[in-house]
């Protein structure tokens, strides 16, 4: 269970090291976000949702059953966009609607 | 590091900016406008604590035909009669007026066509609560008089005579040693995880059921200042998806799964009342018995439930989510396969925590406790802990009426600092923080009943284990910080050490076995009414843990500390 960041799509405005729960997220030199311990990570995903250039991945271990799929969300009117991709480029999309008072 | 000394001075300060410290600090706003109220928060309150994934149902709510009365009841039958019913029940008489609270807060609570709330089981219903913790910090951020600090480390009150007067703690992100100087003191920290060895000590280590940031320091400041502590032998173990340890009543109440072992038979049954405690118990004697793995009976479930359950977890463990997506196998064509956590110290579910009155003051005067650090009631998931946390509002509030800030004493200050920066001047320790809580991790996995010997312990083992915890104190104080997130990490050790050596006390002091699992004394196997129907509970002394047995309180006493 952990996060990797992509430095590419990092901008480092900081705000995932802001809402981290373990204060596990800091930015580097050169204005990028990076985990101190990748295997400190709870999985409480705050910090995936913080991010608007989604740069954080979310996936699980290889110990505890990982096996490469990556997640993101994309917040957009409201809505959360979960996204899935897994190793062979295939994608599914959960969207959520926290106004919902029917659906789940 | 050269600490920069701030003083601040407060009203009320809270410690804990999560479920109960926000509900805490948004009562007082709403009640007293004009008494000022300071949060101070490891994190950050907007993701902070148990809720910072969110929560998808309000497991505390008196839902029709149901009466605090049966609450109680249901809270007493699931835990063996050794609850404090003055709290249980004056928890329950407000468990649905603080729903309505939050609900106009912000959250969305499901309705039928009716508008009635949706029921999930007896005591719960449904809410969409991913955004719970955004919701509590927006509620506290309008209110004028509510400041917070976030990313501070408080490490210990102020206590002068036997009167607690703020407390001091150092930021994570600067230099600054802060000095909270309070009127009264509200503790919301939370309960205790990673003092055993956890489920997947590897990578994933902190993929936990309870969040591995909540260390226990609520419980440990109090213990250091001598407060009263009750029932740390009732520890708490999760029965939890494997792997994720995601929360399994989702599952079972929403597609009435059952329990089945690797034989396909359901074996609940088999193991008596089908009690908190009793259904981690008869997994991990199917274990045992060579039955594993155990498994939530999904297989046949309609895809449209299917598409329901992965999408309800996104509210609360998203990693459970994925795993069914990245297995490539929902829970329609594969068995959701489950185990026991790691035994955590928790006051929401379980029993520990401080020993506090009917007014949810501890054992030290102007120092209130709510949430997860309250010890003697349980089953307050997250509206208990609001309820618990405007009943120690409401007596702080009126703890402080004409009271003045009172004066500190320098040189204990000076003392304070001293031995915190100490951690910055150790030279060459031979070991890391990292290595000693590994080592702390195994002592109380082996020798206090972790998950390697199914729960169980024997009083052999608990004495070795007291006297590793002990040695482990000694090395602890070698440890050296580069920074502040490592002297964190330090005083999160400490913490969870001081913890560990409580419960180590309170293990060996219930000479019965009362909840299967959760406290399985294997040279006392049997439940013993005659003796131990009480409380077990303790209190820290020139460096000696001191048990001290209390008789039951029940529903309509109001419980005042005397002795």
């Amino acid at each position: 269970m952990s996060i990797r960041i992509d430095r590419q799509r990092c901008i480092g405005c900081g705000k995932c090291a802001e809402i981290c729960p373990g204060n596990l997220i800091v930015i580097d030199e050169d204005k990028k976000a990076f985990i101190r311990d990748p295997r400190d990570c709870w999985g409480c995903a705050a910090c995936v949702k913080e991010c608007t250039f989604q740069a954080i991945q979310y996936f699980l271990g290889a110990d505890i059953g990982g096996k490469g799929t990556i997640m993101y969300v994309k917040k957009e009117n409201n809505l959360l966009y979960w996204f899935f991709k897994k190793p062979n480029g295939e994608k599914e999309v959960i969207v959520q609607n926290p106004n919902d008072n029917t659906t789940y | 590091m050269n600490f920069e000394v701030k003083m601040l001075k407060t009203d009320v300060l809270i410690i804990g900016g999560g479920t109960a410290g926000c509900f805490a600090a948004v009562t007082i706003a709403e009640k007293a406008p004009n008494v000022s109220v300071l949060i101070a928060e490891k994190a950050n309150i907007k993701r902070s604590g148990c809720l910072a994934a969110g929560v998808n149902a309000l497991n505390a709510y008196i839902t029709e035909g149901e009466t605090p009365e049966t609450y109680l009841q249901y809270v007493k039958e699931d835990y063996e009669n050794i609850v404090r019913e003055d709290l249980v029940y004056t928890m329950a008489l407000r468990l649905n007026e603080v729903t309505k609270k939050i609900e106009d807060m912000g959250l969305v609570i499901l309705k039928d066509s009716n508008g009635k709330y949706l029921a999930r089981g007896k005591r719960n219903i449904k809410i969409n609560g991913e955004n719970i913790k955004p919701i509590l910090a927006k509620a506290v951020e309008s209110k004028k008089n509510i400041r917070v600090l976030n990313h501070v480390n408080i490490i210990d009150y102020i206590v002068k005579g036997s009167k607690v007067i703020g407390a001091h703690g150092f930021s994570i992100n600067s230099n600054v040693f802060y000095i909270i100087i309070a009127k009264a003191v509200i503790c919301a920290t939370g309960g205790a995880a990673g003092l055993y060895r956890p489920n997947n000590p590897g990578f994933s280590r902190h993929k936990m059921w309870y969040p591995p940031f909540n260390v226990g320091s609520g419980y440990a400041m109090g213990i250091r200042a001598g407060c009263e502590m009750t029932s740390y032998e009732v520890r708490f173990i999760a029965l939890r998806c494997k792997d994720t340890l995601a929360p399994t009543g989702t599952i079972a109440q929403e597609v009435k799964a059952e329990f089945i072992n690797s034989k396909g038979e359901y074996y609940e049954k088999r193991y008596g009342r089908p009690t908190t405690y009793n259904r981690v118990f008869s997994t991990v004697e199917e274990m045992k018995a060579g039955r594993g793995p155990c498994y939530l009976k999904t297989v046949g479930i309609s895809k449209e439930d299917e598409q329901r359950l992965i999408k309800a977890y996104l509210h609360m463990a998203p990693s459970q989510t994925l795993k069914w997506i990245d297995s490539g196998r929902g829970p329609s064509v594969e068995n959701v396969e489950i185990e026991g956590s790691e035994p955590y110290i928790v006051g929401g579910h379980s029993a520990s925590g401080y020993w506090v009155d009917t007014k949810r003051q501890t054992t030290l005067k102007g120092l209130f406790a709510a949430g997860d650090v309250v010890g003697g009631c349980p089953h307050k998931y997250v509206t208990g802990c609001f309820a618990e946390a405007e009943i120690a509002a409401n007596s702080a509030l009126k703890y402080i009426k004409d009271k003045e800030f009172e004066t500190i004493d320098i040189s204990s200050i000076e003392q304070k600092l001293n031995e915190v920066q100490r951690f910055f001047t150790n030279t060459s320790p031979l070991y890391t923080t990292e290595e000693l809580e590994e080592a702390m991790q195994k002592v109380m996995d082996v020798y206090a009943g972790g998950i390697s010997t199914g729960y169980a312990y024997n009083l052999k083992g608990l004495q070795v284990a007291k006297e590793r915890i002990d040695e482990l104190f000694t090395l602890a104080q070698r440890l050296r910080a580069e920074d502040t997130y490592q002297l964190m990490k330090i005083y999160e050790l400490i913490d969870r050490l001081y913890v560990c050596k409580v419960l180590l006390h309170h293990l060996e002091a219930r000479k019965e076995t009362r909840w299967r699992a959760f406290q399985e004394f294997v040279d006392y196997p049997y439940k013993d009414d005659e003796n131990f129907l009480k409380y077990v509970n303790s209190r820290f002394e020139n460096g000696q843990v001191k048990i001290i047995f209390r008789s039951l309180v029940k529903k309509d006493e109001v419980y005042e500390h005397k002795d």
